[in-house]
């Protein structure tokens, strides 16, 4: 049974200029059915929050529709709930009143609400702390609170955007264990799950089916099914076959993505500044990190031997965030630096000496990469040969950047080819007059 | 405060005397408003019999409580606009392009200039009894307190957290339901800041508003105020030293028994979801707490409570759904165009009244009167900055010194400086000072805390690293205000210096014609212009002397201080 479903969704959001729109989502379906846990899995950019809300009836989508049971949704959907990655609790409630908070909305009598609210409060493991305000508790227990106000209703779907980020290591293992547990019990109050997250192995590890999204625009490049018995078990080969995939197609956003590891097609690294000539160098966005951060993964890189990397491995030894770790890694392949293939990252001989030499050579071997592979910056130094006074204002460039970009991203991309540009010593920058300027 | 129990230790006993002092407390109180609140109910004929004010101070107390009443009514009544006009500008994105502008002219308006039209009005809206005076001076604390609040209240609206706003929407809130579990709670905190501040300079304009001669004809109301100035009237230094007494009296009792009760209540309202920081005490708010007689009332009126939240819920209705609102740019369109066609119309019609009534040659006059009164404000602006500046940044380096003294610049701040008038008047009458010049002390005694209390707050607020790194490269005397203080105080100096420049401008209109029994001192500037067009009910000048003075206010603003408070967020933002 379909509990919810998406049919060919797009959403676009204008520009703040009013130059036209934005798309953020662009021809996305999907169905929710009854019993399975199903997962978004994007990295940022790639409008899974949005899809979420949309789902969930709080945003409405520029193009297609949100049908809940077949029938076309009309403001925020009155099956679902949903715990949210700030845990959203009102701090002036105590746990209980915020637990009660929608069963007063629907005109539950008083008694009804404090025996129903103190259930959801024994299922999360917080009994006792029933008269505690929000800011007394830890992280990991102020979401219990948010899963308790969501369990209270018994929503058909509940709803996850990323519940674990905002808690620690340890504490988000524990509660997404618990909450795997209620699942797997057959106890849970909901009958479906869709979880938003960006953690590879938690999106593994928690559902019965991974859709994964794509960036620019935002769209679904295809889903693969778990198929481990429950609760999965990370030591699993097919689940770390799984997450190896994964990786893999998450760092390369050009391949299809075909559901299943055994039959993923043999990567060539196609080190691709090989971009249709017709598509402006403006067009391809940079990866949002700083060299010192590159430097910083090509050392570590060098220092295990022979300068190869499980990617799975890296994250977990780095304590990073998949959000955090790929952007590094688009960037030490864009610059050739390191190759990415099988969920294996290794060294190239230019990134081995980049992650060896002294500081003045790293300079001079950075700049000749990125000249020679991130037509973006060529671009920029071009135009500011161009002119006489060899300098230009910065709206320039990111008026540019604007027609491919959400403004804040446009933003993003300027502030991100500036640190480079000035590492690479390719020009100058005044931030108090906003103006690039050739050296000398 | 030491003297009283912990809370704790009180709440063993199951009726304590705790509760007792909360009852008596209460029936005092009730008792105190029913007295009070009748008196503003007799008869009089205006204008032929007016009410006497009798100087002996024994009938201060009463005096000060009649003013107190007024001061709350007016509250409650800014409290009450502040809740409407927020929520309407907030949540509906037409009425916010109408109400935000508006609430910004209003906000330049000098409120004194217009209680000549108000006195008229509410007079005639009750005739035959006390409370048309009542009204008009409730009316101009309450135009002095109402736009911060409003702003206050509406910039909280826009700034709730979105996922709160998600999760009530999603949990299906009513629209009284988000009111008042999420938005009141969240706006709490500022709103009740800025209430506290805006009461405070409220005193200023009650104490203007009790006595006012309006048309040639002179009105009193039975007040703090109206003592003030009958002690004036009759050259009574004794009774005036007692006003001053009592006022101060008046000041502290209210900020120990109301705000700081609210203040330390209203703490739990914050949105930082971790514990931590000093939160503000009261000791009458933990007495409060340790009576059971509140919570026993607050239970038995729980099924009320109930009561009333599905009333008003299923009254003003569900949430309209944010994604069913359209987007129809013909109809903004449409709607800015209807706007601004208004405001045209409104502008036209006062430049042919100002034009068809005083002429061009008075619109030059007033306006060079105007330019005065810049200049007064000017001077005062620098003067105060040059003095207090330095003591702000010296108070603000001790933390000990700041937590002693924050209060007394509070205290001084809220102190309504007309009730100082007086004095300064007699000063300048005996030492020959200009009151061209003499304004401006004025005009300072009132806003010149606003600069000093940032100063404190812009010192305390420079990271104590910074200051040992100054020290250990050695900048020292000018250098260390140039490069570390300066830029580090410019934001707080910013706010202070448009509060003080704000408050001036109002000010001016008191501050340019002082008397002291029948000598009168009156200087060149738009403030002694628009006092004496009021005092002779001449409407057209009224109207341009308003009109000019909030020009001026609004040009000041969007020229001078809009361009530094850009300049302190993009430059020198710690």
């Amino acid at each position: 049974m379909t509990l919810i479903r998406v049919d060919q969704i797009s959403k676009r959001f204008p520009r703040p200029d009013g130059r036209g729109e934005f798309t953020v989502l662009n021809n996305v379906s999907l169905s929710i059915r009854a019993g399975e846990v199903v997962a978004l899995l994007g990295r940022s950019g790639s409008g899974k929050s949005t899809l979420l809300r949309i789902m969930a009836g709080l945003i409405a989508p520029s193009q297609g529709q949100v049908l809940s049971h077949d029938q076309p949704l009309r403001g925020s959907n009155r099956n679902l709930a949903m715990v949210f990655q700030s845990f959203a609790l009102l701090p002036w409630l105590t746990v209980q009143d915020n637990v009660e908070l929608g069963l007063a909305a629907r005109n539950v009598s008083r008694e009804e609400r404090r025996e129903r609210a103190l259930k959801a409060i024994d299922i999360v493991g917080l009994d006792g702390f029933e008269n505690a305000y929000p800011k007394e508790l830890s992280g990991g227990m102020k979401q219990r609170v948010g899963f308790a106000r969501a369990f209270v209703l018994e929503p058909e779907v509940l709803f996850m955007d990323e519940p674990f980020s905002a808690l620690d290591v340890l504490t988000a293992e524990n509660l997404r264990g618990e909450i795997d547990d209620l699942w797997n019990a057959g106890t849970f109050p909901s009958s479906s799950i869709l979880i938003v997250t960006h953690n590879i192995e938690e999106a593994i590890y928690l559902a019965d089916r991974v859709v994964i999204l794509g960036a620019n625009p935002g769209r679904i490049r295809g889903e693969l099914t778990v198929n481990l018995p429950r609760p999965h078990d990370r030591n699993h080969p097919r689940f770390k076959a799984l997450v190896d995939y994964v990786y893999t197609v998450m760092t390369n956003p050009d391949l299809a993505v075909t559901g299943e590891p055994e039959t993923a097609p043999e990567l060539t690294p196609t080190p691709t500044p090989a971009a249709p000539t017709t598509l402006s160098p403006f067009a391809r966005p940079l990866p949002h990190v700083r060299v010192g951060g590159i430097s910083g993964l090509l050392e570590l890189m060098h220092e295990q031997g022979d300068g190869s990397l499980d990617i799975p491995l890296l994250a977990e030894r780095l304590q990073l965030e998949v959000d955090e770790l790929l952007p590094l890694l688009d960037a030490a392949v864009l610059l050739d630096f390191a190759e990415v293939a099988d969920g294996d990252v290794h060294l190239t001989p230019v990134g081995r000496d980049f992650a060896t030499t002294t500081i003045l050579r790293s300079k001079d071997l950075f700049r000749q990469q990125v000249l020679e592979r991130v037509p973006v910056l060529n671009s920029i130094v071009h135009t500011l040969q161009q002119k006489s006074n060899r300098s230009v204002r910065s709206d320039f460039f990111l008026e540019i950047w604007d027609d491919y970009f959400p403004s804040e991203e446009a933003e993003r991309q300027l502030n991100t080819a500036v640190d480079w540009g000035r590492y690479a010593e390719l020009f100058e920058f005044d931030a108090g007059q906003a103006r690039l300027t050739l050296p000398r | 405060m030491k003297l009283l129990p912990q809370p704790e230790a009180l709440r063993q006993s199951r009726l304590g005397w705790a509760d007792l002092l909360v009852i008596l407390a209460v029936l005092t109180l009730l008792g105190l408003i029913a007295h009070v609140g009748s008196e503003a109910m007799v008869s009089f004929q205006p204008p032929d019999v007016s009410p006497v004010v009798s100087l002996d101070p024994r009938n201060l107390p009463e005096y000060a409580a009649r003013s107190s009443l007024r001061m709350f009514i007016a509250l409650g009544c800014s409290t009450a606009f502040t809740l409407i006009y927020g929520s309407l500008a907030a949540h509906n994105r037409r009425a916010e392009k109408v109400l935000i502008p508006l609430l910004d002219i209003l906000q330049s308006v000098p409120v004194l200039g217009f209680l000549s039209i108000t006195v008229t009005g509410f007079i005639a809206l009750f005739p035959g009894s006390l409370l048309g005076l009542e009204a008009a001076s409730i009316f101009a604390i309450f135009t002095s307190q109402v736009w911060n609040m409003t702003f206050s209240f509406y910039q909280s609206l826009r700034t709730v957290p979105q996922e709160l706003t998600e999760a009530a929407s999603l949990y299906r809130l009513s629209r009284w339901q988000r009111f008042s579990r999420l938005e009141l709670p969240s706006a709490a905190i500022p709103l009740l800041w800025n209430a506290m501040m805006s009461f405070g300079g409220g005193w200023f304009f009650l104490a203007a508003s009790e006595a006012i001669s309006v048309l040639n004809q002179s009105y009193t109301l039975p007040g703090i105020g109206s003592y003030v100035a009958a002690a004036v009237a009759a050259r009574n230094l004794g009774a005036l030293g007692w006003a001053v007494l009592a006022m101060a009296v008046v000041i502290l009792l209210l900020d120990q028994l109301f705000w700081r009760p609210l203040v330390a209540w209203s703490n739990r309202f914050r949105l930082e979801q971790s514990g931590g920081g000093d939160a503000p005490s009261s000791w009458v708010f933990n007495l409060l707490r340790t009576a059971r007689v509140p919570t026993l009332v607050g239970e038995a009126l729980a099924p009320v409570h109930e009561r009333l939240d599905q009333l008003l819920s299923a009254l003003l209705g569900p949430v309209s759904e944010g994604s069913s609102e359209a987007e129809t740019p013909g109809a903004d369109r449409m709607f800015n165009l209807a706007a601004m066609l208004a405001v045209g119309v409104l502008l036209a019609a006062l430049v042919h009244f100002i034009l068809t009534t005083v002429g061009m040659a008075e619109v030059v006059s007033a306006f060079w009167m105007g330019l005065h009164t810049l200049a007064r404000v000017v001077l005062l602006l620098a003067a105060a900055t040059v003095i207090w500046t330095p003591i702000g940044v010296a108070i603000g380096f001790q933390p000990r010194l700041a937590r002693l003294l924050q209060p007394l610049v509070q205290f001084l701040a809220s102190f309504p400086a007309n009730f100082i008038f007086p004095f300064a008047t007699l000063f300048f009458i005996h030492s020959h000072v200009p009151i061209g010049w003499g304004s401006i002390l004025l005009m300072a005694l009132g806003s010149q805390w606003y600069i000093l209390f940032n100063s404190i707050a812009g010192a305390q607020t420079i990271p104590s690293d910074l200051r040992e790194m100054a020290d250990d490269v050695g900048l020292r005397g000018l250098q260390r205000w140039r490069k570390l203080i300066i830029p580090g105080i410019f934001s707080a100096w910013v706010t202070g210096g448009v509060t003080a420049s704000g408050g001036a401008w109002n000010a001016s209109i008191v501050s340019e014609v002082v008397s002291w029994g029948g000598t009168t001192l009156k200087a060149d500037g738009l403030g002694a212009y628009i006092a004496e067009a009021t005092n002779q009910g001449d409407w057209p000048r009224i109207a341009l002397g308003i009109g000019l003075m909030s020009l001026f206010v609004v040009g000041l603003n969007r020229v001078f201080w809009r361009r530094l408070y850009g300049l302190a967020e993009r430059r020198y933002h710690l």
